[in-house]
């Protein structure tokens, strides 16, 4: 009887502490107004992409010649492209095609990268073969190895998701790896190891949470790449095909009237500028969040 | 410090390999026949038998991959079937403008960064402070690309100041080479000096708070001697290895930015390349940029050997 009291004594103990814990970590998030501004500029291009389709009339297909290149007014707010289309409704569209991109890639990217990180971590046989390769990947500047990759597979959104992920995921394994190094050599995986834990199990139970806060961190910002990348490689002509309207079809379509229409680069540009701000200040936030040693070093 | 050459030197090997494997295997992902995806949907049966003869696609793919790596190593990147002249010709043609524009960038960058990094760290936590690391971020969120067309937008199309196309080479005239590559230079420049900038902030930073420099202060050195003299001297070694590290990516970003600004430099040339479906030169030219990069890390590396001599020991 006593035994179960102490029991449950000690799991409503667990259970506040964990409580406390958290409403700490909130209170900090809210106090870390790095992470917090990202938040809220995140969440509104996440809304508006949303919903904003529902209540605007025009679609970002809808040709209308007699309209061509007219300059920001009260009908069309951020004026209209080279072949009369809403710039508004494009730009909109187009936040959905880059966040699609961008979460795919980081979600993709943090499934393989973690997965690599951790087995080579724990397994030096592989270890050296992955590294190695994960090297010989790093070795190409990102843009590069991107545009080299979306001339073979050709021209798609799936294909652009596809590079990307190849291109970012050594990143992503060599953070976890690095981070599961650490944590291998503590005394409590040594003795889970003596008490004939499963290997899977020590990885996924034991080691997985562990970097989970590092493996964030380094999702958000490579959201953040994918979606620079994933413009410039559709500005490039070597991205998602015209007439979608991602952003970097909107940059290219602008820089072949940029003396007659600057809304038609500012816009979209600005767009570009805003996420990737907005997230490379939510993982900033985040990092000093999760991982007080860099936040010493500010 | 020879062990420490050689040494570097074999940790090549494995990643260069890799480098090719992933350069050879580019033409072998292409969905379907890679001959058939050259030639374009135009193409009749005879054409593309003959071109996959002529690219050796009927022989095992580890017989092809051994021919093409020993042409490579002997200097035969391949010939253009579009300009019909060889990669690593029509690939030096190119590089001139390129490197042009990478070393304008890296020093607009280097000029910017290291004095914003210093003061930044100098007088941590002040105003100045904060308006410098703020400007830093807004630099990394804003891709060169981008910054680019921004440039041309203010700068080309508003005030009219600096040309916003074209390329003027060196033979033309020092001052009207520099005229045209200066705002492809900033806009590539721009991230790379809000990545040294913090660098330089916080190994300052960790610097400036040892205690040899509280000695030197005590002893009664003036402050700017302690600025340059004993701390930037010390916190450089990070810095050089940011600086080393995107040049790399600098030269790739080279190419996005000869695209905003039609500079015919590498960029160009691989974009192009991609348009005609030219695997050729597309092969060729990322793996010559691969192999640089991976050898201007190395040089970086030997570098610190030779600036710090713990890591030629240390180091395992």
């Amino acid at each position: 009887m006593t035994r179960e009291l102490h029991v449950k004594e000690l799991t409503s103990i667990k259970k506040e502490m964990k409580d406390k814990h958290r409403s700490l970590m909130v209170k900090k998030f809210r106090s870390n107004k790095l992470a917090l501004t990202g938040a809220i500029i995140l969440t509104i291009i996440i809304i508006s992409a949303i919903f904003f389709p529902l209540f605007i009339s025009s679609s970002p297909y809808e040709l209308d010649t007699v309209n061509r290149l007219q300059a920001p007014s009260p009908e069309h707010i951020f004026g209209t492209d080279n072949y009369g289309r809403d710039l508004l409704s494009r730009v909109i569209y187009g936040a959905r095609v880059s966040l699609v991109v961008g979460f795919s890639v980081a979600l993709l990217t943090a499934l393989l990268g973690t997965i690599m990180g951790l087995y080579s971590a724990y397994y030096k046989r592989i270890d050296g073969l992955l590294m190695r390769i994960s090297d010989g990947l790093m070795a190409f500047p990102a843009i590069l190895l991107a545009i080299a990759i979306m001339a073979s597979l050709g021209a798609n959104t799936t294909n652009v998701i596809i590079a990307l992920t190849i291109v970012f995921s050594p990143l992503v394994a060599r953070t976890i790896r690095s981070a599961s190094l650490v944590i291998k050599e503590q005394t409590y995986i040594e003795a889970l190891k003596a008490q004939g834990a499963s290997t899977s199990r020590i990885i996924w139970s034991n080691i997985f949470p562990n970097i989970i806060s590092p493996l964030i961190v380094q999702a958000t910002f490579i959201f953040a790449d994918s979606i620079i990348v994933e413009a410039a490689l559709s500005f490039l002509g070597a991205g998602i095909p015209a007439p979608a309207p991602s952003w970097g079809n909107l940059l290219y379509d602008g820089k072949t009237v940029i003396f007659n229409a600057w809304w038609m680069t500012l816009f979209p540009g600005l767009a570009i500028m805003l996420t990737v701000f907005g997230l490379n200040l939510f993982g900033d936030g985040l990092r000093d969040l999760l991982d007080p040693h860099s936040k010493s070093k500010k | 410090m020879l062990n420490f050459i050689i040494k570097r030197l074999f940790s090549l090997i494995p990643v260069l390999f890799i480098v090719s494997v992933v350069v050879f295997l580019l033409v072998h992902i292409t969905p379907g026949d890679p001959a058939s995806v050259i030639l374009g949907p135009e193409a009749n049966p005879e054409e593309v038998a003959e071109l996959r003869e002529e690219l050796g696609l009927n022989r095992p793919i580890l017989e092809q991959y051994f021919v093409w790596i020993g042409d490579i190593v002997r200097g035969d990147l391949g010939t253009s079937l579009f300009m019909k002249q060889p990669v690593l010709t029509a690939f030096f043609e190119h590089l001139g403008p390129t490197l042009s524009l990478a070393i304008m960038a890296q020093t607009f960058a280097i000029i910017i960064a290291l004095p914003l990094g210093v003061l930044s760290a100098k007088f941590r936590g002040s105003f100045l402070d904060q308006t410098f690391m703020g400007l830093s971020l807004v630099g990394i969120s804003v891709p060169s690309f981008l910054l680019g067309l921004f440039l041309i937008l203010l700068f080309g199309v508003e005030l009219r100041i600096f040309p916003v196309a074209g390329y003027k080479p060196l033979s033309v005239g020092f001052a009207e080479h520099i005229r045209y590559l200066i705002l492809p230079a900033i806009a590539l420049g721009a991230m790379q000096a809000a990545l040294i900038s913090r660098m330089t902030r916080s190994s300052m930073l960790d610097v400036l708070s040892s205690n040899y420099i509280k000695t030197a202060r005590a002893k009664g050195v003036k402050e700017l001697i302690i600025t340059v003299k004993h701390s930037l001297r010390n916190a450089f070694i990070p810095i050089l290895t940011i600086i080393g590290q995107t040049f790399g990516s600098l030269v790739a970003g080279a190419a996005v930015v000869e695209t905003v600004f039609n500079i015919p430099g590498i960029g160009q040339l691989i974009i192009n390349s991609v348009e005609r479906r030219d695997f050729e030169v597309i092969q060729g030219s990322v793996l010559l940029i691969a192999t640089s990069y991976v050898l201007i890390n190395l040089i970086i590396d030997l570098l610190y050997g030779f600036v710090d001599p713990r890591l030629r020991v240390g180091k395992k």
